[in-house]
């Protein structure tokens, strides 16, 4: 995902001379020929990632569209109060086009430890005013994001995986940006709301409700803020029950309870299942498949749960 | 121990470090390397007063890696001392192990959560004030990148600790001069280095971080200085010491061998088995 | 009226105005927003700033950060006779329907960024300093920071930046005013000497007395001539609370505030 957007966003910068790149001393193969082609459109702060963001925030009030990159956690956590000050505040005075380019969403650096884990993001950031927030499941919405942010100014925030993962949206009319999500499959029972990596596992625990005769549909939000909220609900309308899987802590204002507040605001009164991770940091070592199992979000535990609360409901 | 030995112990720990890498498919193998000899000198030296069967002793002199990803070494000092069984290092990044890809105190004889960089120097502060408020005569070795004091935080906690006279805490710069891709004068310079942190008020000495016997001189007599100001040691390292065509590239940060390189590797840490010990 | 002898006069108007702020608003931070009366005066009423108020994003101004904002009440005057906005709202401080709040923010014209939370203008003014020079222009940046700011990390992470950068457009004012908000900023974390440290991190440094006018007439014209690559920090020594008896050298004074009849008696004091 990350390759793919900044092999895209190096395209634009052929014809775009605004465009701005810099980085926390974090790389990327397809950094390397950016950083040598546009040496005067890249910097390299060095590993700072308060100034990171306050130095974005100097090249965007100068009018370039500045794209600010490191390892999701420290973008998002190490410089918090910078974003929130001179990005989140200042936003609403000044006219400002930065991007936050975060990789390692969720437990995308699994072994690595819970410093590089990132359940946190989706919330804090959501939280912060005049902020776009776009967590992208495949390569390829990650590659079309690259024009939005060059048409839309503003401060945005893109939480992306730090693997690849496999391609979702081959057919590239069904992604819908003013909608901020796509109904990947339709079904009459439950509805599965995911982001990011998690998309790929509702994709699986889509395909063993069916298998066992539970109609089930598969809704891939990759705009967290702005999305049709309208829209969403209306698709709700459709289904008994509503299942929210993320790779983030729950209950803390990352995507179950947005679906949640939607619900409520329109009085869809809805059986919900929350799949994701509770309040613990995961010191568990091993690969992403074994921190699921360990948190009790391998296949069969989900299934499992989905089932429960369907009877209940 | 004596000097070869040490010498001798620095290319064993090298040599588990890559085994443990290799075994795992994962690491960071080049910052590991960089400051083996540092961590010999400290762990074998006789500098630390720690306690393997009973690694939160309270009265054990503190030992911070600020630099979490340099990990791979503390893994293998701490396993060959008896902090935790050697077989540990089999399952390194394993599923259900202990030993993640960054040191967290699960782990006996780690004590704080690192992979975040930048943290290490302001904990270690708080510690030694700690055990000046607290009257007590242990002290706390840090150990931090180079790259990481580009972090602002690292700043802070200089300023703390030379006001608050934390003359019982010592800190170590891995200078090896890289940072994830770049050299730290790349992207952004720390030179003059020395001089930055006399001027933030602390006693600074430069030395060889590859010379066993200097640290272990310059290391033996901290506790004895008289100065109030806070230690900090600039040992001068190549990342990726002991592997030819890994020492100081910017190339090799988390990069894994392949292949020949692999093989070519294991040869040239291998040679210590074949000189004789004293 | 000469140079000097006019820069005096507006300084002396610009504390009445902060005084009369004040009888209004007293929870503006008055102590600091006196250290720097002459450093603002100066830079403004001589246009060693360059500015266009009557268009404030003026691609030729040069960039003014002010990165103790809280302390920097006294500006309001200055922009107020300068044409920013009416001098109206210079009674509406903190009142309903005002646009000059006790602390200000970007929302004021003349203020270019956010900077109620310390520590970040200085990076940002790095950002500036960077595009300008990326694209050739001439304009300078200029940040007014505190001495207590010196504290926060992320100022260390841009004092490193600039040089490393050749920011020689980039000039920074320290209103070393020497208190914090608790205590005098040496007994909090001592980083005397400043200037020492700015020179081994590649700065240009100068020292001048923050409440001589000719000093700092004379350092600020010359600061924007571009002798070496380097960024430039003046480190203007001040008196917290400058001119009010009661919070000159007292560790508190950041916070304090006066009666109105104490400023009643200072204004009159003045005339």
């Amino acid at each position: 995902m990350r390759d793919a957007f900044i092999e895209a966003l190096f395209s634009r910068m052929e014809t775009n001379e605004n465009i701005f790149f810099i980085s926390a001393d974090f790389g990327a193969p397809a950094l390397d020929k950016l950083r040598d082609k546009y040496a005067d459109r890249f910097v390299n702060v060095g590993i700072a990632e308060q100034n990171l963001i306050n130095v974005a925030t100097g090249l965007a009030l100068e009018g370039f569209i500045v794209y600010a990159y490191a390892i999701a956690p420290f973008l998002s956590m190490r410089a918090y109060e910078q974003i929130r000050t001179s990005i989140s505040i200042l936003a609403q005075i000044r006219d400002i086009n930065i991007n936050l380019i975060g990789v390692g969403a969720g437990l995308s650096y699994d072994v690595t430890g819970p410093t590089h884990h990132c359940l946190e993001d989706s919330c804090i950031m959501a939280v912060l005013p005049n902020f776009t927030i776009f967590s992208p499941s495949d390569a390829i919405l990650s590659e079309k994001f690259v024009d939005y942010t060059l048409r839309k100014s503003g401060p945005k925030y893109i939480r992306m995986d730090g693997k690849a993962q496999p391609e979702i949206y081959a057919d590239e009319k069904q992604i819908s940006f003013e909608d901020g999500f796509t109904e990947l499959r339709k079904g009459s029972e439950v509805c599965i709301v995911s982001t990011g990596y998690m998309t790929h596992e509702a994709l699986k625990v889509a395909d063993a409700l069916s298998q066992d005769n539970i109609s089930t549909g598969v809704v891939d939000v990759y705009f967290l803020k702005p999305f049709n909220e309208q829209l969403l609900v209306k698709i709700f309308r459709e289904y008994r029950h509503i299942v929210t899987m993320e790779e983030a802590f729950l209950n803390k204002g990352g995507l179950d309870t947005i679906v949640e507040h939607a619900c409520f605001s329109n009085r869809v009164y809805i059986g919900m299942t929350k799949l994701g991770f509770g309040d613990k940091y995961v010191f568990d070592v091993g690969n992403r498949e074994h921190l699921y199992r360990t948190n009790g979000l391998d296949l069969g535990n989900m299934i499992k749960k989905i089932k429960t609360d369907l009877n209940r409901n | 121990m004596r000097i070869n030995n040490l010498i001798r112990k620095s290319a064993e720990i090298r040599l588990r470090v890559l085994e443990t890498a290799l075994r795992a498919g994962k690491g960071h193998v080049p910052p590991a390397f960089s400051w083996v000899d540092i961590g010999v000198s400290l762990f074998y030296g006789g500098i630390l007063q720690i306690k393997p069967s009973e690694p939160r002793w309270p009265e054990r002199d503190r030992f911070i890696l600020s630099k979490g990803h340099g990990c791979l070494t503390l893994y293998a000092i701490l396993s060959d001392l008896g902090f935790f069984p050697k077989n540990e290092l089999e399952n390194f990044c394993g599923h259900g192990c202990l030993l993640a890809g960054h040191p967290d105190p699960n782990i006996p004889g780690v004590e704080i959560v690192s992979g975040s960089l930048g943290h290490g120097l302001g904990i270690s502060a708080g510690m030694a004030l700690s055990a000046k408020i607290d009257g007590k005569d242990w002290f706390v070795y840090t150990l931090l990148g180079d790259g990481e004091c580009q972090e602002g935080s690292v700043w802070e906690a200089a300023m703390f600790a030379s006001h608050h006279k934390l003359n019982n805490l010592v800190a170590i710069v891995d200078r090896n001069r890289l940072g994830a891709t770049d050299f730290t004068e790349n992207s952004l310079s720390l030179e003059p280095f020395s001089r930055r942190w006399q001027a933030f008020g602390w006693e600074v000495v430069n030395k060889n971080g590859h010379d066993i016997e200097q640290l272990i001189d310059v290391l033996s007599k901290a506790k004895q200085r008289t100065s109030a100001q806070p230690l900090l040691i600039i040992a001068d390292t190549t990342k990726g010491k002991g592997v030819s065509f890994m020492e100081g590239s910017p190339l090799w940060h988390h990069r894994m061998p392949k292949s020949e390189e692999i093989q070519a590797a294991l040869k040239e840490l291998s040679q210590f088995k074949s000189q004789e010990t004293n | 009226m000469n140079s000097i002898d006019y820069l005096k006069d507006k300084a002396d108007w610009v504390k009445k105005e902060l005084l009369k702020i004040h009888k209004i608003a007293p929870g503006i931070r008055l102590a600091s927003s006196l250290s720097c009366i002459e450093i603002l005066t100066t830079l403004y009423y001589r246009k060693i700033i360059n500015y266009d108020p009557k268009n404030i994003f003026w691609d030729q101004r040069d960039r003014f950060i002010i990165s103790k904002a809280h302390g920097s009440v006294s500006f309001y005057p200055i922009l107020a006779d300068l044409g920013f906005f009416g001098m109206e709202q210079l009674a509406m401080v903190g009142k309903p329907g005002g646009i000059l709040a006790d602390i200000p923010d970007c929302s004021i014209p003349g203020y270019e960024t956010v900077n109620g939370s310390l520590g970040h203008g200085l990076g940002v003014a790095c950002g500036i300093s960077l595009a300008l020079k990326r694209r050739n222009r001439k304009e300078n940046v200029f940040v007014l920071s505190g001495d207590g700011e010196l504290f926060e990390g992320s100022v260390w992470e841009a004092i490193m930046f600039a040089p490393h950068h050749k920011l020689n457009n980039l000039i920074l004012i320290i209103d070393n005013n020497k208190i914090c908000m608790l205590d005098y900023c040496k007994n909090i974390i001592d980083i005397e000497p400043i200037e020492d440290k700015f020179k081994v991190f590649g700065w240009q440094t100068a020292i001048v007395d923050g409440h001589n006018i000719e000093e700092l007439y004379d350092i600020l014209t010359h600061a924007k001539i571009r002798i070496s690559d380097k960024p430039i920090v003046i480190i203007a020594n001040t008196v917290k609370g400058k001119g009010v008896a009661r919070l000159e050298k007292d560790s508190l004074c950041h916070i304090k505030s006066l009666t109105i009849e104490e400023v009643d008696k200072l204004l009159m004091e003045m005339n």
